[in-house]
């Protein structure tokens, strides 16, 4: 944060330091540790579920309906995590719905995070009347549960995938806007900005250059919990029925087609929503660490 | 005090109008003709349509439509439903007080487990329970309350037949609306075994409610008692030779209250977004549930009114929240 000349030879001295340091921070959070390896083992099974799932996920083997686990009784290692009301593989629709939950992740998180800190930004720098505007239609946004919220547009744009990341991303950004926001302003009264404006920096360098670095570490915390929340609630629309459609292999999507089996078949109910758990577990894990490796107001809390 | 107040309402008003705004959008400007859902697969003859156009006022300008919705809000008139015809604002209060029991039983049932545990994970920072406590708060903070209210059911209704798996109380027992919380209303009816009945039905859904809330209570407790605990004053007391029960108790909870009781108040948003899910599930006949229904049903005034309606309510809860705050907090009022 010292250095207000980015020459790249500094910048290459100082980049395997900070990377060494922040892992440092990060790795004396054991939780954060090991949801770091079960996101990196998701990531896997996101990339190369087509590789690793022994059957295509929509292929319905007619009778193999509702086949258990193969360590339960009437199992069998031909499909290892059993198959559901249709037949179909539940490992493979499993793999595969990791790849939608990631997908979704990566996507709400990226537009909530790019959209929200570009109008935090605006709003720090920008005069007092855009900015007391750009707030009061963030407070509109976040008066709206964020469920409901994203539930109605969805029904306005229809049920879809696609739409339900975008309702998400919508209802996500007013919290990057805050945050980023809040810390601009922060950084804006300190002397290294006056002194960049002074040696004659625009406005445009001091917006991206001067002052969005030093802000990125609660930004980064963010998109942590944007990312499961992300998970969540994308999950929570497909069981509603408002989020991806069947046959989509995506977990909320196949919880809700399996409700009315749940007292007959426990394994088609309990492992989707076991592997949204996990998922979000490590990822919100992850998002501790990150804190406390980040953020230096609460380092060692 | 007073201009601190002021200032609030002040921010109030724009946000009402942008909610108002918003509300009125998604049926006007947005795709989609709502007369002829409305009409629903029979379809309608022209003449009709033209009628019905004419009797909502969508033939008139947009800002003419906002005015009189604008005036009809402020009046408690948000239209009819399409599919009762009965005015949304009745129907509204009619189901809000199953919302808000189960509401307020799920938030005790949060703030009574998940104060004292937050408390007790900062005084035992580090030890075996602290970890314990906070790892499982991080479980339900984590938890997909869709499934997990499925994973109760199948164990406490389906295996154990202990409590039934949906509606507020048991079809055996009938009596009249008095309050609109069964909880209450079934010690008035005077039946034997209604109120035993309505708790049944009650112990499900709060705890599937309560999951989240109750998470992000003890996180907040405890890193907000971390933080007051290693203030000056606190070694003061203790250096005083004050009890730790003194210390903790008196000193240290009644600072770290102060962002607690915040966090409690932002929760109203979350945890109304919790009951669409919950009610969902449980066929709890309150706001979440009829929600959802509507939007499935495409009742565009019952989705626009309870859509306006739940987010004032927000708006009040965090207004009221801002000024607390305020009033508990001095140095908040000056800025």
């Amino acid at each position: 944060m010292t250095d207000l000349t980015p020459e790249a030879t500094a910048a290459e001295q100082a980049r395997p330091s900070r990377l060494r340091e922040f892992w440092f921070y990060f790795s004396e959070n054991r939780g954060a540790v090991m949801g770091f390896y079960v996101f990196v083992a998701f990531v896997i099974m996101a990339a190369g579920a087509d590789i690793l799932a022994p059957y295509s996920p929509t292929e319905q083997f007619r009778d193999h309906t509702l086949v258990p686990p193969f360590w339960q009784e009437g199992g069998s290692t031909q499909f290892l995590f059993g198959t559901d009301p249709l037949g179909r593989d539940m490992l493979s629709r499993l793999l595969h719905g990791a790849r939608f939950s990631f997908f979704v992740g990566i996507v709400v998180a990226s537009v909530a995070a790019f959209g929200g800190v570009l109008i935090g930004l605006i709003s720090g720098f920008a005069p007092k009347w855009l900015d007391t505007i750009i707030m009061r239609i963030m407070d509109i946004i976040l008066a709206f549960p964020s469920l409901l919220l994203a539930l109605v547009l969805v029904a306005i744009l229809g049920p879809s995938l696609f739409n339900a990341m975008l309702a998400i991303a919508i209802v996500l950004q007013p919290h990057y806007v805050r945050l980023t926001r809040a810390s601009v302003l922060g950084e804006l009264s300190k002397d290294y900005v006056t002194s960049a404006r002074v040696a004659g920096a625009g406005l445009f360098r001091r917006m991206f250059i001067t002052v969005l670095p030093n802000c990125l570490a609660p930004i980064i915390v963010q998109v942590a919990l944007s990312f499961s929340n992300a998970i969540l609630d994308v999950a929570a629309l497909g069981f509603l029925g408002m989020g991806a459609q069947p046959p989509t292999p995506e977990w909320g999507t196949m919880l809700a087609e399996a409700r009315e089996f749940i007292l007959r078949a426990w394994w088609v109910v309990t492992l989707p929503g076991i592997a949204i758990l996990v998922t979000v577990l490590a990822i919100n894990l992850m998002g501790d660490g990150l804190r406390d490796a980040l953020d230096p107001k609460l380092k060692r809390s | 005090m007073i201009k601190f107040l002021l200032s609030r309402l002040l921010t109030f008003l724009p946000t009402f109008i942008g909610v108002t705004l918003i509300s009125f959008a998604f049926i006007r400007v947005l795709p989609g003709d709502p007369i002829i859902v409305m009409a629903g697969e029979r379809g309608m003859s022209e003449e009709r349509y033209q009628e019905l156009v004419a009797e909502l006022g969508y033939d008139r300008p947009v800002l003419v439509q906002y005015w009189e919705y604008l005036g009809g809000v402020i009046q408690g008139d948000l239209g009819d439903s399409f599919v009762t015809k009965r005015p949304v604002w009745d129907e509204f209060f009619a189901l809000f007080p199953a919302t808000l029991e189960l509401s307020a039983c799920a938030m005790t049932l949060a703030i009574l487990i998940g104060l004292p545990a937050g408390v007790i994970a900062a005084v035992y920072r580090g030890k075996f329970f602290d970890r314990a406590l906070m790892s499982t708060a991080l479980i339900g903070y984590s938890m997909p309350i869709f499934w997990w209210a499925l994973l109760l059911i199948i164990v406490f209704s389906g295996n154990l037949q202990w409590t039934p798996v949906s509606g507020r109380i048991d079809l055996l027992y009938y009596f009249d609306d008095v309050t609109g919380f069964m909880l209450i209303d079934s010690i008035l009816s005077g039946q034997k075994g209604a109120f035993i009945s309505a708790v049944r039905h009650l112990i499900l859904p709060t705890i599937v409610l309560a999951t989240v809330p109750l998470a992000v209570i003890a996180r907040q407790t405890r890193s907000a008692m971390l933080e007051v605990l290693s203030e000056d004053y606190i070694r003061t007391a203790k250096a005083k030779g004050l009890g730790p029960a003194r210390i903790n108790g008196m000193h240290a909870m009644r600072n770290a209250l102060i962002p607690v009781i915040t966090v409690i108040g932002l929760s109203v948003g979350t945890l109304l977004a919790g009951a669409i899910l919950t009610e969902t599930i449980f066929s709890w006949p309150g706001i979440g549930k009829w929600m959802v229904d509507s939007i499935f049903r495409r009742d565009y005034p019952v989705v626009q009114g309870g859509l306006l309606l739940i987010a004032l309510m927000v708006m009040i809860v965090n207004l009221i929240v801002d000024v607390l705050y305020g009033f508990i907090n001095p140095k908040i009022r000056k800025q």
